[in-house]
């Protein structure tokens, strides 16, 4: 079988050559850190679709800072960015707690391990709780707007620009009957949640109220949402109305393009599962840490890999929280 | 494995250093994010704000950090680095590059097409 060996590569003893380990890595980090880049081409792919749709509304799509602007304890206050500021602060803090627990697993210490890991935990339920608190402002919306027929939608303003509550001007509509649900009569037949407040009503409020405007999604050159004058504000509620939306789901978004909402709870969503997973992972490996298994071991470099793990997951809303908020 | 564990003592140091960093940057954004500069958000540059790339080039910046620092990637070896950096690099950069200028393309057709989108 001589003649199937190679005799000589000219790489023997280098790094390539063969019988060492090239990358110096144990196989559990070697394949987080595949899964690692596995997921960062996930993410990738998510918030690039994010981009094309955002390019190809480029010119109506929801402002950020209009959109984010609640802060726990201080209703109404117009606070854009600073929660989801405070969010990041948390989650790179948990960073940093995880990144000393690892540092004192490499000196076997611990004690201070299960202090760290203990802290990293504590951050990242903190942040998941922030979060189910941002998707709540963002279901429940804050003003309402109108949808119109080609599915745009039109959002209120007083004369001075500022943003009116739909809910303010117009009265809540009498309803005669409920929602039919499919549980109800007619089987397997139901309808759309009748909304509190009527289109008509909103129409007919607004035209006896002359305050009011009405803003719709376009941007103009300075990248604000047109405000249009009285006049074509009426003509276009008259002719385009169709219903009222209140805050946001997967269909319909009083913010504007529904494809926001969509990406929003998508992308942040995607995230969020990562975070939970992080979390549970941290909570295996403490309680292993705690009984010792590490110890007797002689490594913690489970703490590490799962570390790995949860900066990825920091390094991932770092970018979320450019494109959604900042840009 | 324990990859050299000769870095004990500037280790920690080295953590906050980072963490100094990364508030630092983060700080700055949300600041330019707030305050919104006239000059930066209304100057362009290869089709886009000024604003927009301090935001872009800050996040590689704190991605760099979060990666090399905290995932210990400037301790590994040079061909795991390369692995997973250039892999990242090169096919996200082509990812966005070819769906940014597709949705580029359909903005424009809704604009500039003899249909219109909004009836």
């Amino acid at each position: 079988m001589d003649t199937t060996a190679v005799a000589q590569t000219g790489t023997e003893g280098k790094n390539w050559g063969g019988g060492n380990q090239p990358l110096k890595a144990s196989y559990g980090k070697l394949m987080m850190w595949f899964f690692i880049t596995s997921d960062a081409l996930t993410f990738s792919g998510f918030l690039a679709a994010y981009g094309f749709s955002r390019f190809k509304f480029i010119n109506e799509w929801p402002i950020a800072d209009e959109v984010f602007n609640h802060f726990p304890f201080m209703h109404g206050v117009d606070a854009p960015m600073y929660y989801v500021a405070l969010m990041t602060f948390i989650l790179i803090f948990s960073s940093v707690t995880m990144v000393l627990a690892v540092d004192a697993g490499h000196k076997m210490q611990k004690n201070k391990v299960v202090t760290y890991m203990a802290l990293t935990i504590l951050g990242g339920a903190i942040f998941l709780g922030s979060q189910a608190w941002e998707w709540k402002n963002f279901i429940k919306g804050e003003y309402g707007a109108v949808e119109t027929t080609s599915g745009k939608i039109l959002q209120f303003v007083n004369t001075e620009g500022k943003r009116v509550d739909l809910k303010e001007f117009t009265p809540v509509a009498e309803r005669t009957r409920t929602t039919h649900e499919a549980k109800n009569g007619l089987w397997y037949t139901s309808e759309k949640e009748l909304m509190a407040y009527d289109v008509e009503d909103v129409k007919s409020a607004f035209k006896a109220d002359s305050n009011l405007l009405v803003r719709t999604m376009d941007l103009n050159e300075r990248g604000e949402k047109t405000v249009l004058s009285r006049e074509e504000s009426i003509k276009i509620l008259d002719q385009t109305a169709k219903e009222v939306v209140l805050g946001a789901n997967l269909t319909q978004n009083e913010y504007g393009a529904p494809l926001f909402a969509d990406f929003f709870f998508f992308i942040t969503g995607f995230h969020g599962f990562h975070v939970l997973s992080g979390v549970l992972l941290l909570i295996i490996i403490f309680f292993n840490v705690l009984i010792g298994t590490y110890e007797k071991r002689g490594s913690y470099e489970m703490v590490e890999k799962v570390g790995l793990y949860w900066h990825f997951v920091d390094l991932v809303w770092v970018f979320v929280f450019t494109f959604f908020y900042l840009v | 494995m324990a990859h050299d564990t000769t870095h004990h003592g500037g280790a920690t140091k080295r953590i906050w250093q980072v963490f100094g960093i990364l508030s630092l940057l983060t700080i700055v954004e949300v600041v330019l994010g707030i305050i919104k500069p006239e000059f930066l958000v209304y100057t362009d540059f290869v089709a886009l704000s000024l604003l927009n790339w301090i935001f872009i080039i800050l996040t590689i910046v704190k991605a760099y950090y979060i990666t090399w620092a905290f995932m210990h990637m400037e301790h590994e070896s040079a061909g795991l680095r390369r692995t997973v950096v250039w892999t990242g690099v090169f096919l996200i950069s082509y990812l966005i590059a070819i769906l940014l200028i597709e949705g580029g393309y359909i903005n424009d057709v809704y604009t500039n097409g003899y249909i219109t989108w909004d009836f």
